[in-house]
């Protein structure tokens, strides 16, 4: 007895009319991506749904791997038998044994497509219910109303076949399926989740760091290359702009008042994501922003910061708590990462007493006795992409394999 | 020579020797140091413990390495009373725990803590009924040793493990020192909350050892300073030794997925061999681990035989190496046995996958031309 196939139902996008057939070949994509280790299986679809046919492949081992690719409603994996009765009777006790949560109710629906199949569908109901019943004595119970598991039956011409489980995805959007954005990578705990939470609705996305050497050192790259390899999970690869940031950081420490430097340098790096956004033509840029929690992040900031451009900024964590955005970085496994001690991009430089309340017309006010068009331009100029592959180690980490 | 005391310590692999003295020249580094050189050598041992922790089928975050196995049951067991002092003062262990732990309880006693020793039975073991019934409300640590290492009784960790399951404020320390490599045991399923293994008992080095500590568990250093591997154990890493370690646990994991049956093969042709000289006694139990071989030759003072042996140059052990010297009299095996003739006679024979069959058949053949000899002497 083996499982055939998992059927694969996706939630949101079935109501999106005219983009669906885009949304279904990225999804599609996305679950061979998923799949790549197991070569046997194949994947198909049809209007509604998608089907996993196993060939011979571990369903359970499949489940695990697609269950957090975007997009995805729910799973069912499906028995494939012959017809004959007590052949479905024990698959029926097998499908309920390998069930992934226990049940206490149950009933069984069978539809028949085969007309000349010797037993009509309430007898097949009734023959397996009872067969369960027997031998789950005392555990399953029958509730036709609202059963934990609805066990369905489909007598073909070919063979029958048995399903029922539902098996949550990760629901969301297929990614790429809401266009590109720029995510701002400083290294910290929040950026990274915040790109995790925007792919699930759907957004293809790119990271921009800052990196200012020597006042942060290589290691803080590397970091952010690592962070890129884990969000590199769901599309298979991720690119980093790598943007040189040390000449401006310096200029601003020189002509801006000590109080009023985060303000500006935030302004600048946002200048500077919305070129590179420009020239990668995404729509959006996002940060991993939450309102209030450092001097950054108040609102009077966040207003005098986001007056330098017009693209959305998208801060899916603006409302979220320390404690849950850290509790979904461990979900996402970058939360070891992120908490590694280098300085970054944020923390260098970072005034003893930086404006919590910075006034729009002031920060205007002294950054227009510098002129920094020429030297966003040259660090736009300047950035170098890396691209890295999930799986792939950035930190030097396997280039000396052969000590282990 | 024919090296049969691979419980006391291995010969070194030398494959792990070459990692260790690849590191130690070219990445010799802190892995503190800010520099490119200290990056490197922090990127070693991040690599070793991933290494590590992937064997083990744990987290990289719940591996903390230490000098070995007597400071990994040390801060098991210390780091656990004082981290946990104020829920409770009553820790249980068995009457055949490596000295490291033994004193270390003892020690913790003077310090107002409860010790139950639980007993074994004369195969070794210690009954988990036995253990349920020493658990108290203020009982805050269990340690069991996976297998003895005197004469290879396995205990019964997984059912320790699942009964423990149901009280959470117990906490569980395996030491698995001599289990590692030739015991299988999976310390995520278990319920294992605090395991000690050592490197050179799998063909690493001297001085290096790790730690498993479930994430979530809180445990007092013994050494404060620079708050090293994430403030349980101070002091600069040992990166070399730590490569070496996850070096030879690859290459011990692998060689007992391939050679696991030639252990066997050793282990009963030496019991079939010894079953059939007159005058030894098995000590091991029928169902223990396969590398450790123990028995008695009563009348026979266990160092005579020893050195007797050595002139054929075969190494065997009396008792555990750590306390051969200062007694020769077996705790382990009067416990089980309760025969003092008998623990004053105790050879311990323990193998590797680096043994081969064809040494058996000398060893046997050796034990009894001694014995003949000897025999005659000491009568």
């Amino acid at each position: 007895m083996k499982f055939d196939h998992i059927i694969i139902r996706y939630g949101e996008i079935s109501t999106k009319k005219r983009n669906r057939k885009s949304f279904v070949d990225k999804l599609k994509n996305h679950i061979r991506w998923a799949l790549r280790d197991f070569k046997a299986a194949k994947l198909t679809a049809s209007r509604e749904r998608m089907y996993i046919i196993l060939n011979g492949e571990d369903h359970q081992k499949i489940i695990e791997q697609i269950k957090g690719v975007y997009g995805i409603q729910s799973l069912s994996p499906a028995l494939k038998i012959g017809r004959d009765i007590e052949e479905i009777k024990t698959a029926a006790l097998y499908y309920i044994d390998q069930l992934s949560g226990e049940i206490e109710t149950f009933k069984v629906s069978t539809k028949r497509s085969d007309k000349d199949f010797p037993y009509d569908t309430n007898e097949m109901n009734h023959l397996l219910g009872g067969h369960l019943l027997r031998n789950k004595d005392g555990i399953l119970k029958v509730d036709v109303k609202n059963p934990d598991l609805d066990l369905r039956v489909e007598v073909r011409k070919e063979a029958v076949y048995l399903s029922g489980e539902n098996i949550h995805g990760a629901g969301g959007l297929p990614f790429g399926s809401s266009g590109k954005a720029m995510l701002m990578l400083s290294g910290g705990i929040d950026s990274p989740v915040a790109g995790f939470l925007s792919m699930k609705r759907g957004l293809e996305i790119e990271c921009i760091h800052f990196y200012s050497p020597p006042f942060t050192s290589e290691r803080s790259k590397q970091k952010v290359m690592d962070l890129a390899e884990k969000l590199a999970l769901v599309n298979g690869s991720m690119k980093v702009h790598i943007v040189p940031f040390t000449e401006i950081q310096m200029l601003i420490q020189k002509q801006i008042p000590e109080n009023y430097t985060m303000t500006s340098t935030r302004r600048l790096m946002l200048r500077i994501a919305d070129a590179i956004r420009e020239k990668e033509e995404a729509l959006a840029i996002i940060t991993g922003e939450s309102l209030g929690q450092v001097a950054s992040q108040t609102m009077n900031s966040m207003f005098a910061i986001n007056e330098v451009i017009s693209t959305p900024v998208l801060r899916p964590l603006i409302a979220m708590d320390k404690l849950e955005i850290i509790e979904l970085a461990k979900q996402y496994d970058t939360f070891e990462i992120s908490n590694q001690p280098y300085e970054d991009c944020c923390t260098v430089f970072t005034p003893a007493s930086p404006k919590t309340k910075p006034k729009l017309e002031k920060v205007q006010y002294y950054e227009s006795f510098v002129d920094f068009d020429k030297l966003i331009a040259d660090a736009v100029e300047q950035t170098e992409i890396q691209k890295i592959r999930f799986g792939e180690k950035a930190t030097g980490e396997g280039q000396l394999e052969d000590l282990f | 020579m024919i090296y049969f005391d691979n419980s006391a310590t291995t010969k070194p692999y030398p494959e792990v020797l070459d990692s260790f003295i690849k590191v130690s020249t070219e990445y010799f580094g802190n892995p503190s140091s800010l520099h490119g050189l200290g990056a490197k050598a922090e990127s070693l041992l991040t690599q070793a413990r991933r290494q590590v922790a992937d064997l083990l089928h744990v987290k990289s975050a719940e591996i903390y390495f230490t000098s070995g196995g007597t400071e990994g049951n040390n801060l098991a067991v210390k780091g656990i009373a004082h981290a946990y002092s104020k829920r409770g003062k009553h820790i249980i262990t068995t009457v055949m725990e490596h000295a490291s732990i033994k004193e270390t309880c003892q020690l913790l006693e003077e310090e107002g803590f409860d010790i139950t020793y639980l007993q074994v039975d004369s195969n070794g073991f210690v009954s988990v009924e036995d253990l349920k019934n020493a658990l108290r409300t203020d009982t805050i640590l269990v340690s069991v040793m996976s297998v003895n290492n005197e004469v290879g009784s396995i205990q019964p960790i997984v059912e320790i493990g699942h009964l423990l399951k149901e009280y959470p404020q117990v906490l569980f320390h395996v030491d698995h020192v001599q289990g590692i490599g030739k015991v299988p045991l999976d310390i995520a399923t278990a319920g294992i909350d605090l395991c000690t293994i050592s490197g050179h008992k799998f063909h690493g080095l001297k001085g290096t050892g790790v730690l498993y500590v479930r994430d979530g568990i809180r445990v007092s250093p013994l050494f404060t300073g620079g708050n090293q591997e994430a403030k349980l154990r101070s002091g600069t890493e040992n990166v070399a030794g730590f490569v070496a370690l996850a070096r030879a646990l690859r290459l011990t994991l692998q060689k007992s997925a391939q050679d696991y049956g030639k252990l066997i093969e050793i282990r009963d042709m030496l019991l079939n061999g010894l079953n059939e000289i007159t005058g030894v006694k098995i000590n091991s139990p029928l169902h223990g681990a396969p590398h450790i071989i123990n028995f008695s030759i009563p009348g026979i003072k266990s160092e005579v035989f020893i050195h007797a042996l050595e002139e054929k140059e075969i190494y065997v052990s009396t008792t555990s190496a750590c306390s051969s010297k200062k007694k020769s009299i077996s705790d382990t095996v009067l416990a089980m046995f309760h025969d003092q003739k008998r623990a004053d006679s105790v050879i311990r024979i323990s193998t590797s996958y680096e043994n081969e069959l064809y040494e058996v058949e000398f060893v046997l053949q050796e034990i009894k031309n001694t014995l003949l000899k000897l025999q005659k002497v000491m009568r």
